[in-house]
């Protein structure tokens, strides 16, 4: 068999596996998703805290045609591909996170459902030269009754108050955001916390209600 | 460039699945650990032979389509081959799988575990 730059990185892959394999008693996966707009630091973000280097993967949808000229269209089907990445923090023995990064355009909500039912909550990356790139996640997010919070990665330039930001994105108050620095593994830390601490704020607002 | 590669062709995937396009099980999700329940077999599909290998510790679903280039919509019908036939067994999510909050006794070890990294 010939060896390719992809079969090297599938070895690779393997190879992550054997050298950092989760625990044999290991039964309950969770899920948490960085979503934002393309290079907001999320594959950065994921491989900071990860205990495994960034593996990537994709999911496709086949649909038949709904009578659109499709130009990709074998037997009238289109197909929709969203790739991701992830990477994972083992929690204890029985229990596994998995972080994934994800861009948040349109076609990836189609899949939503299907890769990300049953996620803890989202982190969404908002860089402030690009902001409008975050309102559609945002809105996707709200919609879909999933808790986020958001983080600001700063990659310099002018300088932004979270209140301004937190004005430019029409955050509801009970919305956390922070800064972030995705590179930095401390930071990025903080980022996972202040969503758990959400959540578990959110779980103390139920019990009461 | 696509992360899965030149292999990442219709006439593979369709070789891969024997022509089926969806797994009738369904209930694979990403994060649920598959254990390998058996060593694999001489004569067996090269990529249930690479699962039962990944397998052998417990492995999400998303690392074994990762491993093997392979979308998730496909793992997931070489899994129900190899969950009909006793060789692998599916460890699911605990978690609330519609729009309702874990419990906070995981919120909690979650929080510590990252308290700890
Ligand atoms: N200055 C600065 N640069 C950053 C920060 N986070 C990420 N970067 C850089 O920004 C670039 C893009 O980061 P990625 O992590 O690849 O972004 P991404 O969101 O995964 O990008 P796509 O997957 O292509 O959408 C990289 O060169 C990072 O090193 C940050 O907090 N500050
Ligand atoms: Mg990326």
């Amino acid at each position: 068999m010939h060896s390719t730059a992809c079969d090297d990185a599938a070895e690779a892959a393997v190879d992550e596996n054997v050298r950092a394999p989760l625990h044999q008693s290991a039964d309950n996966g969770l899920k948490i998703v960085i979503v934002g707009g393309f290079g907001v630091g999320k594959t950065t973000m994921v491989r900071s805290v990860s205990e495994i280097r960034p593996l990537n993967t994709e999911e496709t949808m086949t649909q038949a045609g709904v009578g659109v000229d499709d130009p990709a269209g074998v037997e009238g089907k289109s197909t929709t591909t969203v790739a991701f990445d992830f990477g994972r923090i083992t929690i204890n023995e029985r229990t596994v996170l998995y972080l994934f990064g994800a861009p948040g355009q349109e076609r990836f909500w189609f899949l939503w459902d299907r890769l990300f039912a049953g996620t803890l909550g989202a982190v969404v990356l908002v860089d402030t030269r690009r902001l409008h790139d975050s309102w559609y996640a945002i809105d996707r997010l709200e919609a879909h009754g999933m808790p986020f919070v958001v983080a600001h990665n700063d990659f310099g330039g002018e300088r932004h108050t979270l209140e301004q930001i937190r004005d430019a994105l029409d955050l509801s108050p009970g919305v956390p955001l922070v800064a972030c620095d995705a590179r930095d593994r401390e930071s990025s830390k903080q980022v996972l916390i202040s969503l758990v601490r959400h959540l578990y704020a959110l779980t103390a607002q139920d019990a009461t209600a | 460039m696509s992360p899965l590669g030149p292999d990442d062709d219709p006439d593979r995937l369709y070789t891969v699945t024997g022509g089926r396009s969806r797994a009738t099980g369904g209930a694979f999700d990403l994060v649920t650990l598959i254990v390998a329940e058996c060593e694999p077999a001489p004569g067996m599909q090269s990529e249930h032979v690479r699962i039962l290998e990944l397998a052998r510790r417990p492995t999400a679903v998303v690392e074994l389509s990762a491993a093997l280039r392979l979308p998730v919509s496909v793992v997931r019908i070489l899994l129900t081959d190899l969950l009909d036939t006793g060789r692998i067994t599916a460890r699911h999510p605990r978690t609330p799988a519609r729009a309702e909050l874990p419990e906070p006794d995981l919120l909690k070890e979650v929080l510590d575990a990252l308290h700890r990294l």
